[in-house]
């Protein structure tokens, strides 16, 4: 028998010396439950869905944080590993204010799938929280009555974006995630990079801007782009309902980002619908601007640049490009400067 | 970027010199702290204790524009102590004697007294970075905008090609760029001495390769003007035609005052944007344009990566891709251009005319995108550059440089430096920051950050309003009290017009890039004292 493989789910499984229950059987094309799990963080172990069945062991094991041993036999969806996510399911419904209706969340939510997946209702708990929504921050919305505590949000703080803002307070029934001294994210070492949204697997952590309109059933496109910001570049999903951008999120795995994204990334996109926005071309006349249709305003700089090329030269007019706008849009404005009015004085702010 | 960022979680050593990344490039800085909690070690070379000084390993709280002093005694070190790359300098640069001629006339002790820390830390640092290699070496503005930028450059690269951490992975030479595509914008030749891919615009078979593929009979055979010649022949009347795109020089450029009286003077000045702003005040004719995610194209990223930018919503009322623009003013002017459409002046003419783009078409950038030099379709990009130490010119030359301190140093009447950059929140003018929800939040107004032992001498309080003057301007701000700040320092950003750190940056200039100073002017600052 090769040394390093595993029986899973009545299968001979092979694996990487290192990997951990859930990375083999991924590997192998079996898809644990997790919710605590946050992929390239320390595993945790906190949330306890991940249980697998080890012929052998005293108790069932947590797939994520127990690494794959030689010769191993599991069972992920035994009926005593269904039993115990059941019960784990259910006591977690049951841990806060768990309503879908009005949840930003709802279609969204690892719990809420799970819940559907095992057909698991709250009814049998008697809620044993009472923690309530904290509305005080920028961007970010903190609502601990839907919190389970998995501590996602915790691990990507500390470990991806290494903020450490935020972290566990308090113990047993009183347990929450705090930040400095359990006081608003906005008093704290917290950036607002929302990398903890994102993590997030249910409703406890929402963008203020899309809680209220973002529906994921009904967003129609997710469109793929680079940001607009850094130089970093990093890749986005603009989620787009109803032709609107109503929230953006990171391109897991995608390079050079990873997912992540800062505040700007994640937060900086509704100045495109500012109403401030410059809609028609406008002329001055008078010292005031009035509008104009492209045809006017064209012809007028395409003719006072062809009057000044005769008078003075091609080498009077003199252009800067934008260092924000697509590739495309610099190479034309230097076309336009070097073939169509003959002059190399085309330069933009490169160098700062 | 010689290298990549995917190649920061896995380095070593960095050495952070003029960078506030956790700022500026706030998930470039995520990868570098992830290294550091991994065990890489984190040298901040930075005159303010910056966050990512909270993660060093040592922080060299350099003076503003020493930076050369401190590269060259750094070398002086390297060469003296023998702690240099013998093999790489033999076998892949030249003029190593040079060099070593040059950084002999920095010992540490002269360079302490420039730099205003310790020989004993300069030789530390030394030592540090000969004992681990690769060492990544990340720089932003803080090197770039000194009147000596060309020089500070230089200097960064000599130190790698000494240390022999160029051309392998987690080393390099690795500037961050401040937008989005101003690496892009570069690589297109909107630069007034080169054709797309670099192609200078003296050499004639370039200039017979572009009049060819754009139909004209010749192109203009001496580079152009860089923007601060452009403003001043505003003024002069050389430059009678001037048009902007994209750009809010009247907040962005040094000395706002000298800038507005510039733009005013234009005899006809043409604003394409997005929003109207301080630069569009001045213009005759304004066009509105089309923004980032109602446009199909690409950016290219600092490692050189080209990725898609894609349309999600359509630009308001009249507004238009701005290659549209450009395209009727061409006809407008007796040019016809075929492309219509980004993709098609991507796939036909830029990444045909630019050897290094050959390779990237746009049917390959539906993933991650692609990083240049890539120079045919078969081609998967290239990750970091000079392989094997093969550098563009063959070997790489050592250019000794000599440090020179700021046009303007503290002085009696002006006794503290003031040095400027961007904060988190905000980005650049806030055109686009400042309309979006929630980021005036986090921050709502511009502070000058002074040091508790400047604000205990002036008996200045936190939060206290005061008056910041340079020889060419003043505002009024509030003081932020914060030991990240060394005595004899101001710093300020120029997110926020009122408050703008223009008001009274120095137009003083790098003689051969024109990169204005933005990094060091004197200041001095009052208490308001109000009725």
């Amino acid at each position: 028998m090769a040394e390093n493989t595993f029986t899973l789910n009545q299968r001979r499984v092979a694996f990487m010396p290192g990997q951990t229950i859930l990375e083999a059987a991924a590997a192998a094309g079996v898809r644990i439950p997790t919710l605590c799990h946050l992929r390239g963080t320390t595993p945790t172990g906190a949330c306890r869905i991940c249980l697998v069945e080890v012929t052998g062991a005293r108790s069932l094991m947590s797939a994520c944080s127990t690494p794959a041993a030689p010769n191993m036999v599991i069972q992920t969806e035994s009926t005593r590993v269904v039993q115990a996510r059941k019960l784990i399911l259910e006591l977690l419904l049951a841990s806060g204010e768990h309503d879908c209706l009005i949840c930003p969340s709802c279609g969204d939510c690892q719990l809420q799938d799970l819940a559907f997946k095992y057909q698991v209702s709250p009814k049998r708990f008697n809620r044993w929280t009472d923690f309530r929504k904290t509305e005080v921050n920028p961007l970010i919305v903190r609502d601990f009555s839907r919190c389970i505590l998995c501590g996602r949000c915790v691990q990507a703080c500390n470990e991806v974006q290494v903020n450490r803002a935020i972290s566990f307070g308090y113990r047993g029934k009183k347990a929450k995630i705090v930040a400095a001294g359990d006081g608003p994210l906005k008093d704290s070492e917290c950036v607002f990079c929302g990398e903890c949204v994102q993590a997030c697997p249910t409703g406890a952590l929402s963008e203020e801007k899309a809680r209220t309109t973002w529906r994921p059933w009904k967003e129609r496109q997710r469109v793929r782009t680079t940001c607009p910001y850094c130089g970093v570049g990093c890749q986005q999903w603009l989620h787009v309902q109803d032709g609107k951008i109503v929230k953006v999120t990171g391109v897991m795995g995608a390079e050079p980002n990873k997912g992540r994204l800062c505040v700007k990334g994640r937060f900086g996109y509704d100045f495109i619908y500012s109403e401030e926005r410059l809609k028609t071309p406008l002329i001055k006349e008078n010292g005031e601007f009035r509008e104009a249709s492209w045809d006017e305003a064209l012809d007028l700089v395409a003719s006072k640049f062809k009057q000044i090329v005769a008078e003075s030269g091609p080498h009077a007019l003199a252009g800067v490009s934008c260092a924000r706008s697509i590739n495309e849009d610099s190479y034309q404005m230097q076309k336009l400067f070097r073939a169509a009015i003959g002059t190399n004085n085309i330069d933009h702010c490169a160098r700062t | 970027m010689t290298n990549s960022f995917n190649e920061f979680a896995r380095a070593k050593m960095f050495m952070i010199i003029g960078s506030n990344m956790v700022e500026a490039h706030p998930v470039a800085a995520t990868f570098v702290k992830n290294a550091v909690m991994r065990g890489a070690q984190l040298i901040v070379v930075d005159p303010r204790r910056h966050a990512l000084v909270d993660l060093a390993a040592l922080h060299v709280p350099i003076r503003v524009g020493s930076d050369i002093a401190l590269l060259n005694a750094l070398m002086h070190v390297l060469i003296a102590e023998n702690l240099y790359d013998r093999k790489f300098v033999e076998s892949c640069t030249i003029d190593f004697d040079k060099l070593a001629a040059n950084v002999r006339t920095y010992p540490p002790e002269r360079a302490a007294a420039i730099c205003g820390i310790s020989a004993e830390m300069i030789r530390d640092l030394a030592r540090r970075i000969a004992s681990v290699k690769p060492m990544m070496v990340c720089y932003t503005l803080g090197i770039t905008e000194h009147t000596c930028g060309k020089h500070n450059v230089q200097a960064v690269a000599n130190l790698q090609m000494l240390l022999g951490n160029l051309g392998v992975e987690c080393g390099g030479v690795n500037p961050l760029r401040g937008q989005n595509n101003v690496q892009g914008a570069c690589d297109m030749g909107a630069l007034p001495n080169v054709f797309p891919g670099y192609q200078a615009v003296t050499d004639a078979d370039h200039r017979a390769k572009f009049a060819k593929a754009w139909g004209v009979a010749i192109l203009p055979d001496t580079p152009g003007l860089m923007i601060p010649q452009m403003m001043e022949g505003l003024t002069t009347g050389k430059v009678r035609a001037f048009y902007v795109f994209g750009e809010n020089l009247a907040n962005t450029e040094p000395d706002i005052r000298k800038v507005e009286h510039e733009l005013s003077s234009a005899e006809f000045l043409v604003v394409q944007d997005i929003f109207p702003n301080e630069t569009t005040r001045f213009a005759h004719v304004v066009l509105p344009a089309a923004a980032w995610s109602e446009n199909d194209g690409t950016f290219s990223n600092s490692e050189r990566r080209i990725s898609r930018v894609r349309t999600a919503s359509p630009p308001p009322g009249l507004a238009k891709p701005n290659w549209w623009i450009f395209k009727e003013l061409a006809k407008r002017m007796g040019r016809a251009w075929a492309a219509d459409s980004a993709q098609a002046i991507w796939d036909e003419e830029v990444s045909v005319l630019a050897p290094q783009l050959c390779g990237i078409k746009y049917h390959r950038l539906e993933g991650d995108g692609l990083q240049w030099p890539c120079p045919d379709e078969s081609h998967a990009g290239t990750c970091f550059l000079h392989k094997d130490g093969q550098f563009t010119c063959g070997l790489g030359v050592f250019t000794p440089v000599e440090w020179t301190p700021p046009a303007e140093e503290a002085c009696a009447d002006y006794p503290l430096v003031l040095s400027t950059g961007r904060r988190l929140a905000h980005y650049h003018t806030r055109t686009q920051t400042g309309r979006c929800e929630g980021l005036n939040d986090i921050l709502g107004e511009e502070t000058a950050d002074i040091s508790p032992q400047d604000a205990a001498e002036l008996s200045i309080r936190d939060g206290e309003t005061i008056r910041v003057r340079s020889r060419r301007g003043e505002v009024r701000i509030k003081a932020r009290v914060s030991a990240r700040v060394p005595r004899g320092l101001v710093w300020m950003s120029f997110h926020f017009r009122e408050t703008c750190a223009n008001w009274l940056t120095n137009p003083a200039f790098d003689p051969s890039t024109l990169t204005a100073e933005y990094k060091a002017c004197a200041v001095r600052i009052e208490k308001v004292y109000t009725a």
